[in-house]
């Protein structure tokens, strides 16, 4: 690495620094045809006529929690957007906008673990930018991504659910509210037991699984910021059906859970970063479990409501003590900058 | 702790009361509860979906920051603008609406306003900021007089002179008897739970000896408040109201006889303006005189805006139980937990932000 030890504004000159980070840690962690190449623009080949598109900005605070990192997140986030609708995601892009005085050690780690879950999750880091700004203008690393995936005809309709009709069942790949507490705790440093994990993943392997046993899947997407509820009241938002979630169904961690009873939120409505949330056809149901429960990022994968006729446009909750009420879009903030 | 929870929440127990009221209810009922943290609870847990038809829940003036008037705020966006002035608040007020303003809009013009969780803080940031006039806003019932108290003893040991109290804490009695006087139709009151850990069961004793109306002081959990609207109806069907604890693993008859001591040692009673409800006397709490030099009303001089009130906002009517969240205008329209008009949708514990966030618009 060099004698240097921290980020300085010549890093991010272009000049000889820069050329310098580059080789030296971004292109020999990230490697791969395309990148190696160093062309201003990655030149791509791709499969399909449809792509799925997407970017992202990764700002989160800390930037090492239980769980990961925020190049971890920035890869599991980009890869998810895109797989949930249904495409094939390949490529990413990943532009860095770092702290003078950012400790290079702590660079080289983010970048590590961000090239380790790209090969995890079978997609090249194949361009990218690097800027360094003036100390106290930016809070240590700031990353944005593109992502590129192949979307293949048949998954068109994935992404706005379409297809969706009552009697289709709602299923979830594990527990809720991990991510946003993990930072929670992270950030207060509460000394617990069992440290609150993350739960951020990439769930395009799981998702390969999904669609290779359904060709009935009519709605996916990931729970990021605003959570479960969030997903469910977008799901049927202006929609001639409604949405019926159980309860009792729900898996909530037990640290989440007293996290939460603590601090007085809701599981529902907290940031998850490795979550699927799916609709599908009922006879589907059972054969998409068990593909799941065979799948690291599905073992506690369950039905956690279904798709009815009652209360169009709007979603339902049936509580865990038998009664009822609805489940409304988070108003308001929760936690900043938790991605 | 989670299996202290669970046991509160346990389904089979909490269908087994509510089929218990269905079968002894006979006629209608409404029940009243004043305090923010049952207005959510009931809500969230669907209480509401559980009981017959003929028990109708109201939900009163249980929020503190909900009934705060709104000159309060005025005044407190007035200290703000004064130079050597920090403004040390807890975070549910910064979004009240004042006549023109909020704290949080003055925040995000760099006046000095510090969210804090408790009043240790406050003295904190008064104690690392000498130059600074600190006011810490107090605001809540009996459940949060105490700490203000006890911030005011604190700053008299500390020695600190530049530590003010701006006061609008309020007893909850003087509340619950006005909306009977006001006729305000209640058949019985869900007492609140943890202004009760202080206060203990007194405060309640003229509400069924001069009104003939029960008292059950209640948890927060679905098994709590099941069995206190079970217990209201039968002192209802047996005509034989009193107060009652039903949350007996918190709240003793007596109350905390060390935080009462402390309130009425700092405090003293007057007559205070409630948002909705007008002047009620003896409800608010002002410092005693050997507290002037705290008290941020009487030592700071400050130029306050007329008071500006909202047309066609009914929290007023919304806090007496008069009506509901969806009788108003702009509910759901121009008043929205984003965008708020009146205080009972600033607050998390107001009715109508309940009533939003889980009943829909």
């Amino acid at each position: 690495m060099g004698k240097e030890e921290r980020i300085r504004l010549g890093h991010g000159s272009g000049g000889k620094l820069t050329h310098e980070l580059i080789d030296n840690l971004f292109v020999k962690y990230f490697s791969n045809p395309e990148l190696d190449r160093q062309t201003d623009a990655a030149l791509l080949r791709l499969p399909k006529k449809q792509l799925a598109f997407t970017t992202d900005a990764f700002v989160v605070d800390p930037i090492f929690f239980p769980g990961g990192d925020i190049g971890k997140l920035a890869v599991c986030g980009t890869v998810n957007d895109v797989a949930v609708s249904g495409a094939n995601p390949l490529y990413l892009s990943a532009a860095f906008i770092i702290e003078e005085g950012f400790p290079l050690k702590d660079l080289e780690d983010i970048v590590k673990s961000m090239a380790s879950e790209a090969r995890s999750a079978g997609v090249s880091i194949v361009t990218g930018d690097t800027k360094v700004v003036n100390k106290g203008h930016c809070d240590k690393v700031f990353i944005t991504t593109t992502g590129i995936g192949s979307l293949p005809e048949e998954h068109l309709h994935i992404s706005e659910g379409m297809n969706t009709v009552v009697g289709d069942k709602i299923i979830i790949n594990g527990s809720i509210g991990d991510h946003g507490m993990a930072i929670m705790s992270a950030r207060n440093e509460l000394k617990l037991n069992a440290p609150l994990l993350s739960d951020c993943a990439s769930l395009n392997g799981l998702i390969s699984r999904i669609t290779s046993v359904s060709s009935n899947i009519r709605f996916m997407r990931d729970a990021t910021r605003g959570g479960l509820a969030t997903v469910v009241t977008e799901l049927c938002q202006g929609k001639d059906f409604g949405v019926s979630v159980s309860e009792e169904n729900l898996l909530v961690n037990e640290g989440v859970r007293g996290m939460c009873e603590l601090l007085g939120f809701d599981p529902m409505y907290v940031a998850n970063e490795g979550k699927l949330v799916l609709v599908a056809a009922s006879e589907d149901a059972d054969n998409i479990l068990k593909a799941m429960h065979d799948h690291e990022h599905g073992k506690d994968a369950r039905i956690i409501g279904e798709i009815v006729a009652e209360h169009p446009g709007k979603a339902w909750l049936n509580t865990a003590v038998g009664g009822n009420r609805i489940i409304d879009m988070l108003a308001g903030e929760q936690l900043p900058r938790i991605c | 702790m989670i299996k202290y929870i669970d046991e509160y929440r346990d389904k089979e127990l909490v269908l087994k009361i509510a089929a218990e009221i269905r079968r002894i209810s006979s006629r209608p009922l409404r029940f009243m509860e004043v305090c923010g943290g049952h207005t959510m609870a009931i809500q969230k847990f669907g209480i509401p979906s559980l009981l017959p038809e003929t028990i109708e829940l109201l939900s009163g003036p249980g929020c503190p920051v909900c009934v705060t008037d709104r000159k309060f705020i005025d005044t407190a966006i007035a200290f703000s603008r004064l130079e050597d002035v920090i403004i040390t608040t807890y975070g549910d007020l910064i979004r009240v609406p004042g006549s023109s303003s909020t704290l949080d809009e003055e925040k995000g013009k760099g006046r000095k306003i510090r969210i804090v969780y408790s009043v240790l803080d406050a003295l904190e940031i008064a104690r690392e900021n000498p130059d600074s006039k600190v006011i810490f806003l107090g605001v809540g019932f009996e459940t949060t007089t105490p700490s203000s108290a006890a911030g005011i003893t604190n700053a008299t040991r500390m020695g600190l002179n530049n530590f003010y109290l701006y006061s609008s804490h309020k007893v909850m009695p003087p509340a619950m008897t006005a909306l009977i006087d006001e006729g305000v139709k209640i058949d019985g009151y869900i007492a609140p739970g943890h202004v009760s850990t202080i206060t203990g069961t007194k405060i309640y004793d003229d509400i069924p000896e001069k009104y003939g109306l029960g008292c059950v002081i209640s948890g927060f959990e679905p098994l709590d408040l099941m069995q206190s609207i079970l217990m209201l109806t039968r002192q209802k069907e047996r005509e034989e109201p009193k107060v009652e604890i039903q949350y007996k693993r918190a709240v003793m008859q007596e109350g905390n006889i060390k935080a009462q001591k402390l309130v009425e040692d700092v405090f003293e009673p007057c007559d205070d303006w409630w948002r909705g409800l007008g002047v009620l006397p003896g409800s608010g709490l002002n410092l005693r005189q050997e507290y002037e030099n705290m008290d941020a009303a009487k030592a700071i001089a400050v130029e306050v805006e007329n008071t500006r009130e909202d047309r066609g906002c009914i929290c007023g009517e919304i806090l007496k139980g008069l009506k509901t969240p969806s009788d108003c205008k702009l509910f759901g329209k121009a008043c929205m937990p984003g965008d708020p008009v009146g205080a009972c949708m600033v607050s998390n514990e107001g009715a109508c932000a309940a009533w939003y966030r889980y009943k829909g618009t």
